[in-house]
């Protein structure tokens, strides 16, 4: 095997060293010897590559880096190391612009106002999305022809259909949940009965089409984004524009369609499944049959309970599919921004469902539908 | 040890499920040649290079590069052939989150972490330098390049090493003409500076007859003809025939005739 690259500094009798490198002076060989040449402080006039075995572009710039530092001159280059001394001498740059490196104070300021005018350009962005989706609608409720009934279809299975498994199994557990802490809290009041009255009441009104939604948040919303995110990267979404199809229509709408139909069905079955987990519990735990369950539970849970959750829902589907549509259409650039987009489209999603369901507890509470 | 093969491809065979791509295909790659890979699109010529760097695992066949079986390899064990070649994707390929001095410098912290992050910085702005790119473009994202500087930005990520074997699939598609003729201009330059050899998939006529040593012609599954193009163009086969004996193929000659063999009376001195 060749050997390591080597170098020896032999003084010259008219004043001033000289440098005899020898071994490979190749990317695998080269060792220390950057560092050890880069400290030397020595008067070096000449540079001897009579002794080196073989030369790589890497060992060509370190000679080429010591002449040019030292004012040396290199002698005893066979033909290939000529050639690669110019080769690399000729990319020598001396004015390599450095990195812009602020101070970090002024950075710190800097990326304060960037994010303000973020967050700015993109509320007004997102004003203008929805702004978008809205004429669109109309515009396909004037011609209803140009509807993408297949599309929105096809939007129905997956965000409906597939969700059914996770979304049941879910809202079982999170009623077996509810209706345990329920019993076991209530028991020290010897009011176990009290149990049904909250999970009727819980699921119907509140958690039911809440934890739905953040479930479809983060199924199809971050999907949403995803898919389009990518559409954008590809120039698909380009694609259609110079074709004449607005993105708007075909993407959003039925993507927004599909959600505000599936959310309340889907809040309706996770309510159902975690009425029937809580009752499970209940006759499990608390003996009390399921005849009887059913029957207090349509006592203690107003209809208006329902209708809550069936406002919500809707509201909550267009929400969540307006933002991953929202975000997806922001992708810019590389497959990167795909996946802060789709992060970003799911933590706006499931945040303004909260926010927006805090006003809704007010309002309805409010109006008397308690 | 110094043999003359550096890659070497016997009874290669590939398929996705039904779709047989290869079957018994044979290839040698000799050292310090530019081997020019033509074939129809869909006939496999990147899945021979995927099979060859070992990202696509044939269903039969054996691959030697630099003398080293490549089939059923484990990651760790490629590392000392993959730290001897330099592969340029058809899309650069860039890493998009680093800047093209850190895409360059990628492959140097993986294989040599010894190296000073002085050195890693001028090696880098060379090997920028050498492939063809300006100063400035160091710092910049691939998303902020052109699509010719992305393939010059890859080409000086293949090189960052000092490879002796650099694979190139499609390098000219894509860059407008002088780009492409630069581009064909630097491989040249590269392979004679650095004594590399150099395995090029291209559809770029011109680039065949401008650099290529030799060329392999995929057809049928198999590579059917390998050589220079003179012996191609004696070789009687349809595909062949069509190849070079089409419009652009003859475009591709005449221009590469009259580049090497100039108008004579022009440089004749007067007579008179």
């Amino acid at each position: 095997m060749a050997n390591a690259a080597e170098f020896l500094q032999e003084d010259l009798t008219d004043g001033g060293q000289i440098l005899r490198l020898s071994g490979s002076f190749t990317i695998a060989l080269i060792g220390d010897v950057d560092g050890r040449l880069r400290a030397l402080s020595a008067n070096v006039q000449k540079i001897d590559l009579s002794a080196v075995e073989h030369m790589d572009t890497v060992g060509a710039w370190l000679v080429h880096r010591t002449a040019k530092e030292s004012g040396a001159k290199i002698v005893g280059a066979g033909k290939d190391a000529s050639r690669l001394l110019q080769a690399v001498s000729g990319a020598d740059q001396t004015d390599i612009p450095p990195r812009p490196h602020p101070p970090s104070f002024e950075r710190f300021l800097a990326e304060v106002g960037h994010s303000v005018i973020i967050s700015f350009t993109t509320l007004l962005q997102f004003l203008g999305f929805v702004g978008q989706v809205v004429k669109a609608s109309f515009i396909l409720a004037m011609n209803p022809g140009r509807f993408r009934w297949h599309a929105v279809v096809q939007h129905f299975d997956m965000v409906g259909v597939r969700a059914l498994g996770i979304i049941g199994l879910m809202s079982f557990l999170i009623g077996i949940v509810i209706a345990q802490q329920g019993a076991v809290q209530l028991r020290q009041f010897g009011a176990e009965v009290f149990t049904i009255n909250l999970i009727g009441r819980l699921t119907f009104r509140e958690l039911g089409i809440l934890m739905t939604a953040i479930m479809v948040a983060g199924r199809s919303g971050s999907a949403f984004a995803a898919q389009i995110g990518t559409m954008k990267i590809t120039e698909e979404i380009d694609a259609m524009r110079t074709i004449g199809v607005v993105p708007a229509e075909a993407l959003v709408v039925p993507r927004v369609i599909a959600a505000v139909m599936m959310m309340p069905l889907l809040g309706v079955y996770a309510s159902l499944m975690a009425i029937i987990g809580g009752g499970i519990l209940c006759w499990v735990v608390l003996e009390i049959p399921p005849a009887t369950f059913v029957q207090r539970l349509r006592e203690v849970t107003p209809m208006t309970d329902f209708w809550i959750g069936m406002i919500k829902a809707p509201v909550f589907g267009a929400i969540i599919a307006m933002a991953g549509c929202f975000q997806g259409m922001q992708v810019h650039g590389n497959a990167e921004q795909v996946g802060l987009k789709t992060t970003a489209a799911v933590v706006q999603a499931i945040f303004l469902v909260i926010v927006l369901d805090a006003f809704f507890a007010i309002f309805f509470s409010e109006i008397g539908w308690n | 040890m110094d043999q003359p093969n550096i890659i070497s491809v016997q009874g290669l065979c590939n398929s996705f499920g039904e779709q047989v791509i290869h079957q018994d295909l044979n290839l040698e790659v000799r050292r310090g040649e530019i081997l020019g890979v033509v074939g129809g699109s869909g006939t496999g010529k990147s899945v021979l290079m995927r099979s060859i760097i070992g990202l696509q695992e044939p269903v039969a066949g054996k691959i030697r590069v630099f003398d080293e079986g490549m089939i059923r390899k484990e990651e760790d064990e490629a590392t000392d052939v993959r730290r001897r070649w330099g592969v340029l994707f058809q899309g650069g390929a860039l890493f998009s989150t680093l800047t093209v001095a850190e895409n360059v410098q990628v492959p140097l912290r993986e294989f040599y972490p010894d190296f000073s992050k002085a050195l890693l910085d001028e090696i880098a702005h060379y090997k920028i330098y050498l492939s063809g790119l300006p100063a400035d473009a160091a710092h910049k994202f691939p998303s902020e390049l052109s699509g010719g500087m992305r393939k010059r930005a890859g080409l000086a990520r293949a090189l960052a090493i000092d490879p002796e074997l650099l694979f190139l699939d499609e390098p000219t598609a894509g860059l407008d003409p002088i780009g492409a003729a630069n581009f064909d201009n630097l491989t040249r330059d590269l392979k004679e500076t650095l004594g590399l050899t150099v395995f090029l998939i291209t559809h770029d006529l011109d680039t065949l007859y401008a650099i290529c040593d030799r060329v392999a012609v995929i057809a049928d599954k198999k590579v059917i003809a390998v050589g220079a193009i003179e012996e191609l163009l004696a070789i009687d086969h349809p595909w062949i025939n069509e190849y070079f004996g089409g419009p652009r193929g003859r475009a591709a000659r005449r221009g590469h005739d009259r580049h090497n063999n100039p108008q004579p009376q022009l440089h004749q001195p007067g007579r008179s």
